[in-house]
């Protein structure tokens, strides 16, 4: 029993991934991915909305009636990110400036939607909680992967430490300039998405 | 003055478009731009909302919510910037259920096709993400309407030419794994190059 439940904490984290299985909440991956920094902060106020609001919408699916459904949601998830903006300008100003609006647009990141409509609604709290986790896990294993790149092999530093010493700096890296651009994430997604298909054929059929 | 708004209307159409230079609305982007007429259904109720919603939200931040708004109802310092968020998706929700009711009275044509498209762009972040910068950027209203009106374009541009590019790609031979979205993310990028020409234009 305690195994399956721990299951929707790790099935959407590869075999179900939210971005590359499913396709959800892709805005946010490409756009914020260009420095590790920003992608990890992404990831965790990620993961902390997908998983109250999830915990959130299963505590009282009982009493929401369904026509009114989505705003009920809409609000929960509208408050979660204020309080996860407001604890990212407190504690990371810095990063919250870089992030710009995309902290915001969680609240239209389509994964946390997306969650509480096909499992919060259906599922009793603790199982909600796992699996939003799970799918905020998930969407952060992509985002941190596709920024460890760009960040690498486009500016030579990983969180801001410089790991291959680069050319303009008397070091011997040549930087790709094209993983520094937005086209980049684009590519490298599309990559992944070839990697695990191939991989495991079975996810994301269409 | 009128170079400034033309200015501004060109930049937030092809230089800081906002599918492929801010990948904004990309799950939409991705999932409906599989055929040409749906494609250009969305594009056109994109420009729609836009332009509507931008201008409402910059009018609610201007008067109501913005540090010193409310001093003409006595309060001079409040500061209600942080519940914007729920303000502006509320608007949104509202203006697309509001559009949504005069089009199936007035244009009812218009209304079944645009279909399903109408009510998903209440999740659609460009729509969100247009406030947004709204604010971020500190727009005048005229500019607000200018920016509107360009962004939801720009949008609506990206992707019908993403759809007349996937519709050709159906006769192309594309290897097992990346077939359908692989190959999608692959064209975006190479759309998402191909308008960084662009960047340089002033008018």
């Amino acid at each position: 029993m305690k195994s399956k439940v721990l299951q929707h904490l790790t099935k959407p984290i590869i075999t179900t991934n939210p971005v590359v299985g499913q396709v959800l909440g892709i805005c946010s991956a490409l756009a914020v991915t260009s420095k590790l920094e920003t992608a990890i902060v992404m990831a965790l106020a990620v993961t902390f909305v997908t998983a109250f609001a999830n915990l959130a919408v299963s505590l009282i699916r009982e009493q929401i009636p369904s026509n009114v459904r989505i705003i009920i949601e809409m609000t929960i998830i509208a408050s979660l990110v204020i309080i996860a903006d407001q604890l990212i300008k407190a504690f990371a100003f810095g990063v919250s400036k870089q992030l710009s609006v995309y902290v915001g647009l969680i609240i239209t990141n389509c994964i946390i939607l997306g969650r509480t409509e096909a499992f919060g609604l259906k599922n009793p709290p603790l199982a909600s909680w796992l699996d939003g986790m799970g799918n905020g896990l998930g969407y952060g294993l992509i985002l941190v992967l596709v920024a460890f790149v760009r960040e690498l092999l486009g500016a030579g530093k990983l969180l801001g430490l410089t790991i291959l010493s680069v050319n303009t700096e008397g070091g011997w890296y040549v930087p790709n300039g094209l993983l520094v651009l937005p086209a980049s994430a684009f590519f490298l997604i599309g990559l992944l998405i070839w990697a695990l298909r191939t991989w495991k054929p079975e996810t994301g059929k269409e | 003055m009128l170079g400034h708004y033309l200015n501004l209307l060109v930049r937030s159409i092809f230089l800081e478009n906002m599918a492929l230079a801010f990948f904004l609305g990309m799950c939409t982007f991705l999932a409906v731009s599989k055929q040409l007429k749906a494609a250009i259904g969305l594009g056109i109720a994109v420009v729609f909302i836009q332009t509507l919603t931008v201008p409402i939200n910059n009018l609610i931040y201007q008067y109501l919510l913005r540090e010193g708004a409310l001093s003409w109802a006595g309060l001079p310092h409040t500061d209600l910037r942080f519940i914007g968020l729920i303000i502006y998706i509320g608007v949104i929700a509202t203006m697309v259920q509001i559009l949504e009711m005069i089009l199936d009275r007035f244009v009812p044509r218009l209304y079944h096709a645009l279909g399903i498209f109408l009510p998903l762009i209440t999740v659609n972040c460009v729509i969100l993400a247009g406030s947004l910068f709204m604010v971020e950027r500190s727009y005048t209203m005229t500019e607000s309407l200018v920016f509107g009106f360009g962004s939801g374009t720009g949008w609506a541009l990206a992707i019908v030419t993403l759809a007349g590019i996937r519709e050709k790609m159906k006769y192309s031979n594309v290897p097992e794994g990346l077939r359908g979205l692989g190959i999608t993310f692959i064209v975006a990028g190479l759309m998402a190059i191909a308008f960084m020409l662009f960047s340089g234009i002033q008018l």
